[in-house]
């Protein structure tokens, strides 16, 4: 997928509306890391997980400190004009970064998929949005394709079953990324569950909004889950987890869950979600 | 959420005979479809060669439809236009009249129901008989279709073999799925040799032969329009193709995307009526070309949308319609597709649920033989109702305060350090089982306590000392 030409790596992404993504090569690219929404108030630990696997990568980690949301919500809801604000806002804060990281699939396709459909063609802020586009990736493609970092001594004796969130699979082609750092885990095992690039039903607010299908579709997927006999979920997008592992504590299933980043960090010897430390 | 939506979406939940019935059909279709792509090393080229076929048409429609037009009566055919849904069953109904005709066969065709054709016929003291075996078993149970590919898909063969039971006049002992298709077949058979018209849709228009094609995998749609003396044929004007050849790219998309297979049991193109010396064929042949809001979707950001060969597999792979079934929906088309259609055909103001009770998770368009980007067509659906005030006051009001905090940093960080140990109260062993405005999500799952202080607080603690 990547392919160096002189000092500028040509990333092809299968998503949709990213282009040709012209990434300068950089030892120590300053990274600014927009750890979301949901991470910052629910679960810190993957934040702290994706500081250490960015240095661990050679990066120079930045916490951008008027950082709130992507927009998604407003994204989703129709609130063009909201999305737009919250858009900008965002844009100014991150354009100044190399490459801004976030430890999320839905949140990075939306500034790499829609910030620049926001705006007219050629604008001012189209330019802007597609610039920050063109530079933020997620944590786990970006440690896999740009930074070509595997997993050193990191051990972790379990068997496992990833879950490919939607936005990050479809949106920005990642799939086999988390597998293949998964895989340098020592005494890790991944086995594939039925219906892994299924969705999990979480869909942002579509879980409030329509409880019951979300709750139908999310009781399929954690039959799924427990039937593929692992004792870890992963995955690489924090709601579509605490949607699995909310359904799966209620149903008394024993998988706890993790985000990939926090196995990678070697932290999965501490609290999965839901566990209290 | 509308109560109506919310009733029949519940009604679906609660019927686990219904989830068995979607999971056999569905389930088939989605790993028959899988083998038939993966067997063909080429099948990314040939949907963007099929996108780009529609694309072509839908950007030169007034073109296609005047050739067509022009070839279709050269041939003998007799071209009607409807701009709606009324306009084509009058059409419809007044070709029964003057043909005199008491009783009419017809083959499945989701553009009928769109225009409500089977009530119109009924209303107009019509006998119509549907040929395609499951719209005969929708018909018997005086049902709609729930799928555009297999309308009785929510009927397991347990429910049909019931139903044949009890209005067949032979129904021997339905002992196998083929014992059941023997009875409709002789409960049928007379049906279609006495029917005065046969009405039949279109799978593709051929501009340049003014040629129709039809794909059925029974043979019904030959039975039906080949012995009436009258073939009436309602298309909407989206199914042009320019030429044979076009059509067969498209062919090939549709089936395997459908079915998985690799092509239709019955592949049939009709040119013009009866000619003399031919063997058999309708005496008059009428083609009647439907808008019913087509033309506008070309100026309402709906144009991909005209690209949709109806293969049904947007449907296959959707959780959500794989979960509530194509009732649940309230409209002709179901699924994706449905929830992009539906809203042009009855209004956004009956039916903004339906492009919002989706998780844009994607696959629907991954899996479009043509590529229609189904999420943004959705997405586009949502900005209009937003737009147009159609959503509820709570949910605006919900939006507004979290955009307040959320372009507000210093109060945004605030409101999350006391709403987190305030969740924090409702939490037993790290998770919460219920929590004030949260039912929508505590009702069915637990919801994990979050950390004791933000991360964003943790940071500032952490880097402010060091």
């Amino acid at each position: 997928m990547v392919a160096i030409v002189g000092q500028t790596k040509n990333i092809a992404l299968s998503a949709r509306g990213r282009k040709n993504v012209s990434v300068t090569s950089i030892d120590t690219p300053r990274v600014g890391l927009f750890v979301t929404c949901l991470v910052d108030a629910m679960r810190p630990r993957i934040g702290f997980a994706a500081i250490a696997l960015l240095e661990a990568a050679g990066c120079v980690v930045d916490i951008p400190q008027r950082q709130t949301c992507c927009g998604q919500p407003a994204l989703n809801s129709g609130d063009h004009d909201g999305t737009v604000a919250i858009a900008q806002q965002t844009i100014a804060l991150l354009e100044g970064y190399d490459h801004v990281v976030i430890p999320s699939g839905s949140c990075a396709a939306t500034i790499c998929g829609h910030y620049p459909e926001l705006f007219p063609v050629g604008s001012p802020w189209y330019e802007r949005a597609s610039a920050l586009a063109g530079k933020t990736f997620e944590l786990i493609s970006y440690l896999a394709d740009i930074r070509h970092w595997s997993p050193d001594r990191v051990a972790l004796a379990a068997h496992a079953t990833y879950h490919d969130s939607c936005s990050g699979l479809r949106e920005l082609g990642i799939k086999a990324q988390p597998r293949r750092l998964l895989a340098g885990v020592a005494g890790l095992s991944i086995t594939e569950m039925e219906g892994a690039e299924t969705c999990c039903g979480f869909g942002g607010t579509f879980c409030v909004k329509y409880p019951s299908i979300s709750n139908a579709i999310v009781d399929e997927k954690a039959s799924h889950v427990t039937a593929s006999g692992a004792g870890l979920l992963l995955g690489g997008d924090l709601g579509c987890l605490m949607n699995m592992a909310g359904k799966l504590h209620r149903s008394g299933s024993p998988v706890r869950a993790f985000h990939a980043a926090e196995v990678l960090a070697g932290m999965a010897d501490g609290p999965a979600i839901g566990e209290e430390p | 959420m509308s109560t109506a939506f919310t009733a029949r979406v519940d009604a679906a939940l609660a019927d686990r005979t219904l989830k068995i019935a979607i999971d056999r059909t569905t389930g088939t279709a989605r790993s028959k479809r899988a083998a038939a792509v993966a067997a063909w090393p080429h099948f990314q080229q040939a949907r963007a060669l099929g996108r780009d076929i529609k694309a072509h048409v839908t950007a030169n429609l007034a073109h296609y439809l005047a050739e067509f037009e022009r070839n279709a009566i050269a041939s003998g055919a007799q071209v009607h236009w409807a701009r709606n849904a009324e306009e084509a069953c009058e059409i419809v109904i007044g070709l029964c009249r003057q043909a005199g005709a008491r009783s009419v066969t017809r083959a499945k065709s989701m553009l009928g129901e769109e225009i409500g054709l089977p009530h119109a016929l009924a209303e107009a003291g019509i006998e119509r008989v549907e040929t395609d075996l499951a719209e005969h078993i929708v018909q018997l149970a005086g049902d709609t279709p729930s799928h555009i590919v297999w309308p009785a898909l929510h009927k397991t063969r347990e429910q049909v073999g019931e139903l044949f039971r009890a209005n067949h006049a032979d129904p021997g002992a339905l002992a196998s799925v083929e014992a059941m298709v023997g009875s409709a077949r002789r409960q049928l058979r007379a049906k279609f040799m006495a029917a005065d018209v046969g009405i039949s849709g279109a799978n593709f228009l051929i501009a340049d032969t003014g040629a129709i094609c039809t794909v059925t995998n029974e043979g019904n749609a030959e039975l039906t329009t080949t012995p009436p003396r009258v073939h009436i044929v309602t298309a909407g004007i989206e199914k042009l193709v320019p030429s044979l050849s076009h059509a067969m790219s498209l062919l090939r998309l549709l089936v395997r995307s459908a079915t998985g297979a690799e092509l239709t049991q019955y592949t049939t193109f009709h040119c013009g009526p009866k000619r003399a010396g031919d063997a058999d064929g309708p005496q008059a042949f009428h083609i009647v070309l439907v808008d019913n809001g087509r033309s506008k979707m070309l100026t309402d950001g709906l144009a991909e949308m005209l690209s949709c060969l109806r293969c049904g597999a947007c449907l296959n792979h959707c959780v959500v319609y794989r979960h509530i079934g194509g009732h649940a929906y309230g409209g002709t088309y179901p699924g994706p597709m449905g929830s992009v259609l539906t809203p042009v055909l009855d209004g956004l103001e009956t039916s903004n649920d339906l492009p919002k009770a989706c998780t844009l998770n994607g696959q629907c368009q991954e899996v479009c033989p043509v590529m229609i980007p189904l999420p943004t067509l959705l997405r586009g659906w949502r900005d209009r109702s937003w737009r147009e005030g159609l959503e509820p006051a709570t949910v605006r009001g919900a939006v507004w305060a979290w955009r307040l905090m959320v372009m507000r940093p210093g109060l945004y960080r605030l409101a999350t350090r006391i709403a987190v140990p305030m969740m924090r109260l409702f939490a037993r062993r790290g998770w919460i089982a219920a929590m004030p405005l949260a039912g929508g999500w505590t009702r069915h799952r637990d919801f994990p306590a979050p950390a004791r202080q933000t991360f964003m607080d943790q940071i500032r603690q952490q880097r402010g000392q060091s």
